[in-house]
């Protein structure tokens, strides 16, 4: 589905990530932890083409996107919940799901409106509510919303738990579980280590720009070092 | 607290005293061949004075005054009002806006050619706060420059009928395009400068373009600005008391009317009046269709727009754009009705004013920006028996309405398309 090779990226001169590989099978969850500052975000912002890998290659189904524009990219089977949830808070719940169908044709929308209404009930409570007044968990209920009603093969979610009281973080993964279900790739970049991996079916740490580990969920989970640096002990 | 009070309110006394002394206590007489300076008369010298206590006694007492000016929102009898039904409000909107639309039309029947020739300017105005309101209050790009779209209207026709004798129909829409054009050009280095950086550059522009009108003294005439422009026609029927170009026929004559000149101000603006129509018509549309929500996303949050699949430039180039494109149609009206353009007319305190319409309106709101015009235009007129103080009351008004209502007249409402639910 997503494949990264050895994938450099550099803001200005300097290099953020230094060669990083990565693969997401289709149908999977794969999870990226890392510290703060490890890289996480530069590297799903270089599969969205924002900045652009200065060297090595991003293959998504199959096709070379390492230098596609960003707009391009984001329209061919792949969508983002972006850092900090960042849902449009001037409009309403239902208007925020539309600009998520915005290449898609009405009868798509309505359809995939309805489905997402489904996954999250309290969304179609607060159809007609201005989405900045919301709490944080439904405005990350909203942003993973709005990426699913472009229909996607594959979701990125970055960090999702983010600020975020358990019991909503709870929720987020259950939803995140049934999104594997319903066929849809997930790869997932958090800094919640233990729900992350324990959730995934493949999970990778990175740090310092760099893959340091990669194992099933499971076994990074088993793992001793995964334990003292991201688990606490 | 009293004490900082005191001290604090003792200081913009002072502050008063030193801004107004100098302006107001002190008169230029001229005797014979010199020029003196001698002192006001008593009474001006009392009222600096007397401002001075007034401020002090304003500063001193602030916070009480403030206090209770802060309820002022409760007597108020909006505040508390229920937001209306969508569809209701719909209907009251169509319905008022008909009732608006007969009223203009019925105007310039009723009312004297000077009021007339106003409000045709009133119009050209509520086009031009119109298409920002695109740029500014949809696709919140601050636009200072805006002045300058309007210039290339003005001076497309102007131009194109010194040189070639082309008429106000054809130029109308030359000059949109063209300044549709200037707008796509100028989008395109601007694009990836936001905020602050974005309006000075727009201001940049503007000026440019200005100066370069001012200086291009063979093309444009420099600041002797061109003259001589003609007027509109109807269906090849002139306005004039003698038929100026051959073929054409005058107005008053086909009709076997007497002549006179309210003929044409009531013609110009009929027109005025159906392109502002047009104008509203087309953004009303736009701000529905997909673009326009593009336009709003882009505003809310740009990286989440972009992670939709937005392209960025097109957004903006498409707000900038057809922002431009009314600026030239207001031009181009403009040009017509003054008969007479020179830089003059360009300066950025236009910007600004157009500026100032869409914030006061409401951002983003077409019957609220309407309104803005009307008011910021009419308001110095209205205002002109205080002669030169105008300016005074009308920036104290601006700064009252942005105390009171920072969200302007008529903030936007959210518009939002119902889906028909599948049986």
């Amino acid at each position: 589905m997503l494949v990264l090779e050895d994938v450099h990226t550099h803001y200005g001169k300097i290099e953020a990530l230094h060669g990083v590989s990565v693969e997401v099978k289709k149908g999977e969850i794969v999870s990226l932890i890392g510290a703060n500052g490890a890289g996480k975000t530069t590297l799903l912002m270089t599969v969205c083409g924002n900045p652009q890998a200065t060297s090595g290659r991003v293959i998504l189904q199959g096709r070379d996107i390492t230098r596609d524009l960003t707009s391009n990219i984001m329209r061919s089977g792949i969508a983002i919940v972006p850092e900090g949830r960042r849902v449009f808070s001037g409009l309403t719940v239902e208007e925020n799901l539309h600009m998520g169908g915005f290449f898609n044709t009405k009868s798509e929308i309505r359809k995939s409106q309805d489905h997402v209404y489904e996954l999250f009930p309290r969304l179609k409570e607060r159809e007609h509510q201005r989405a900045g007044t919301m709490s944080g968990g439904e405005q990350q209920m909203l942003a993973i919303g709005r990426a699913l009603m472009s229909k996607p093969n594959m979701i990125i979610l970055d960090e999702p738990s983010l600020g975020l009281a358990p019991l909503v973080i709870k929720q987020i993964f259950e939803i995140i579980g049934k999104l594997r279900e319903e066929g849809i790739t997930v790869f997932l970049v958090e800094q919640n280590a233990h729900q992350a991996l324990n959730l995934a079916d493949r999970g990778y740490v990175l740090e310092t720009g760099r893959i340091r580990l990669h194992d099933t969920g499971k076994n990074l989970l088993a793992n001793p070092d995964v334990q003292n640096a991201y688990l606490g002990g | 607290m009293a004490a900082h009070n005191l001290k604090h309110a003792l200081f913009c006394a002072i502050v008063t005293l030193i801004i107004s002394y100098p302006i107001l206590g002190f008169n230029l007489a001229s005797e014979g061949t010199t020029v003196t300076l001698e002192g006001a008369k008593t009474s001006t010298i009392v009222g600096v004075l007397l401002a001075a206590v007034v401020v002090f006694l304003f500063q001193l007492f602030r916070d009480n005054l403030m206090g209770s000016l802060r309820q002022l929102p409760a007597v108020n009898p909006l505040a508390n009002r229920k937001p209306m039904e969508q569809s209701k409000r719909l209907k009251l909107e169509s319905t008022l806006l008909t009732l608006m639309i007969i009223g203009a039309l019925v105007w310039p029947f009723i009312a004297s050619r000077g009021a007339v020739d106003l409000s045709t300017l009133v119009l050209i105005y509520i086009m031009l706060a119109l298409g920002l309101n695109v740029v500014v209050g949809l696709a919140g790009l601050l636009d200072l420059g805006y002045v300058a779209f309007y210039a290339v209207g003005a001076y497309t026709f102007a131009l194109l009928s010194q040189y070639y004798g082309v008429s106000f129909w054809f130029a109308l829409p030359i000059g949109a395009l063209l300044a549709a054009l200037f707008g796509l050009v100028l989008g395109f280095p601007v694009l990836r400068l936001r905020g602050d950086y974005l309006a000075i550059v727009t201001l940049g522009f503007g000026e440019i373009i200005r100066i370069l009108l001012n200086n291009m003294t063979n093309l444009t005439g420099g600041p002797n600005g061109i003259g001589g422009i003609p007027d509109p026609t109807l269906f090849g029927m002139e306005f004039g008391r003698r038929v100026k170009e051959e073929g054409n026929t005058s107005f008053h004559e086909t009709f076997g009317i007497a002549y006179s000149g309210e003929h044409k101000v009531i013609f110009l603006y009929l027109i005025a009046l159906v392109l502002a129509v047009i104008t509203a018509i087309a953004i009303r549309r736009l701000m529905r269709m997909p673009v326009g929500r593009a336009w709003e996303a882009l505003r809310e949050d740009e990286i989440a727009a972009k992670s939709l699949g937005l392209n960025r430039t097109a957004v903006k180039l498409s707000a900038f754009t057809i922002g431009a494109f009314f600026a030239g149609f207001a031009g181009t009206v403009f040009a017509s009705k003054q008969g007479f353009i020179s830089p003059e007319s360009f300066v950025f305190l236009e910007s600004a004013i157009i500026l100032a319409i869409v914030v006061l309106g409401g951002m983003g709101s077409q019957m609220g920006v309407i309104l803005a015009a009307i008011a910021v235009t009419i308001l110095p007129e209205l205002a002109r028996e205080f002669s030169e103080y105008r300016m005074l009351i009308f920036g104290a008004a601006m700064v009252l309405m942005m105390v009171w209502r920072p969200q302007g007249l008529l903030p936007m409402r959210r518009i939002h398309i119902e889906l028909k639910k599948q049986e």
